[in-house]
């Protein structure tokens, strides 16, 4: 046996550190315990203690590893390490080198998804007090979406279909893998600097929580808050909610009805203008009728009887214009009636008409009241009964107890 | 007239609408008034039926933001 050697403190931890290193089984461990003292330095390295009930790893995540992580673990979390083994010479310790943490029970995703919009919640981020209002007639859209993807044609076919009016002002964006978020984002501020678009879609198809990353980044949830120009999000399906869909000033279930809610349909647009045109023409109907008793009271007035021949030509004038106006309301009421014809239409479906053509009638006291009850008329008293044709001036004989 | 929003001209018809339903202009503006408002109301027509969507780029985007679409 040989004699004892005197070594070195560093000639003998890296003795020990050689031999750990050498070990096949410790070069690469996933272990399973409870993070306690966490430590986010500044120089982006973290350093936590891992523990269960017996015992305790030192751990340590250099930077270029913890960059990767996609949610902040803490104090308490029950996470899966994995990494390998060696010696911190310096501490004469051994410790566990961490290359990736995952939480136990949810995915990383769900964690940091639930972090993210934790966070972005107390920032006020979601509140509904800084949700911008949607404008009603966007002339320009701004769509930022994948190109040739579903989502692109479906979001501009129904566009085209609504209201044609709209323009669309198309970013083409990856809408998934590492250069997403920012180029989602890029395209958000690109649009804001230029001012070109009443309203923003962002848009994606369905995919799983993994392919919608990129609307769960923070890049992209600032960029949506810091926009001035209000934006839609529809990302994904009816179940898939996004931290974008969250700072949007309105979530839409998919990028369909992300279209459907950023312009009005042109068809309720047609109904709404024919009502105005015909409130136009039915306002100067009356005024015309309103000018005519004026004119002729004051012609009729004995007062103004003498210099009849000024009166009119005065009232000649009048009367042109009047024909003027007379033509240009029957010209436009003309073309009107088609418009008008389906109002007509609708209207009638609720009409009361169509109940009296069926053989029912309306009994209305003489100030026009509607008589539903016996009681609300006595015996002598004067009533009117409305058909579907003509009406009838009735006077009751006699009540029947029933009432 | 020209250069209106459909916007723009919606909001002018329904005031004019809302001025003639008063009846309190005289004569000779309440038919430049209703001219005013035939016309508006053709323009937001042919808003409405003539419009065709036009779809243009959002120029000035960085290169490379558009590789590796969605599937």
């Amino acid at each position: 046996m040989a004699p004892l050697q005197v070594l070195t403190v560093s000639q003998l931890t890296f003795y020990i550190k050689s031999l750990l290193e050498a070990d096949a089984n410790l070069g690469a461990v996933i272990v399973s315990g409870e993070i306690s003292n966490y430590k986010n330095h500044y120089s982006g390295h973290r350093y936590f203690t891992l523990k269960d009930e017996n015992a305790t790893l030192k751990c340590v995540m250099f930077r270029t590893s913890a960059q990767k992580l996609r949610f902040e673990p803490d104090n308490g979390m029950k996470v899966l390490v994995r990494g390998r083994i060696s010696v911190y010479p310096a501490d004469g310790s051994y410790q566990l080198y961490a290359e990736d943490i995952q939480p136990e029970g949810l995915g990383a995703l769900h964690l940091a998804f639930e972090q993210m919009k934790a966070k972005l919640e107390k920032e006020g981020l979601f509140s509904p007090a800084v949700k911008k209002t949607i404008p009603k007639y966007p002339g320009n859209v701004g769509l930022i979406t994948a190109e040739g993807s579903a989502a692109y044609r479906d979001v501009v076919s129904v566009l085209a279909r609504r209201f044609p009016y709209a323009q669309v002002i198309f970013a083409p964006v990856q809408v998934q893998g590492a250069a997403a978020a920012a180029s989602i984002a890029a395209a958000l501020q690109r649009f804001d600097e230029l001012g070109c678009a009443d309203v923003i879609i962002v848009c994606r198809g369905g995919g799983s929580l993994e392919d919608l990353w990129a609307f769960n980044e923070e890049i992209v949830a600032r960029a949506v808050y810091a926009c001035r120009t209000p934006v839609i999000s529809g990302v994904g399906h009816e179940t898939d909610f996004t931290i974008c869909d969250f700072v949007a000033d309105i979530r839409a279930p998919t990028p369909s009805a992300a279209a459907e809610l950023a312009v009005p349909s042109a068809a309720d647009e047609k109904i709404r203008n024919a009502m105005l045109a015909v409130r136009c023409s039915t306002a100067v109907w009356n005024f015309i009728a309103a000018q005519r008793e004026k004119v002729s009271a004051l012609a009729q007035s004995p007062g103004l009887a003498g210099p009849a021949s000024l009166i009119d030509t005065y009232r000649q004038r009048i009367d042109l214009n009047m024909l003027d106006i007379d033509r240009a309301v029957r010209m436009r009421l003309k073309g009107e009636r088609a418009g008008l014809d389906i109002l007509a239409g609708k209207l009638q479906t609720m009409s009361p008409l169509r109940v009296l053509l069926r053989g029912y009638s309306i009994v209305q006291n003489e100030s026009g009241g509607i008589i539903t009850d016996a009681s609300q008329t006595q015996q002598g008293g004067k009533i009117q009964v409305l058909l579907a044709k003509g009406g009838l001036r009735c006077t009751v004989d006699e009540i029947d107890g029933e009432g | 007239m020209k250069k209106m929003t459909y916007e723009q001209a919606l909001k002018r018809l329904e005031e004019i609408v809302q001025i003639l339903e008063q009846g309190s202009k005289p004569l000779e503006e309440t038919m430049k008034l209703y001219e005013e408002a035939t016309a508006l109301a053709a323009f937001c027509g042919e808003c409405l039926d003539k419009a065709e969507q036009k779809i243009t780029a959002l120029a000035g985007l960085k290169p490379g933001a558009d590789e590796d679409d969605d599937v």
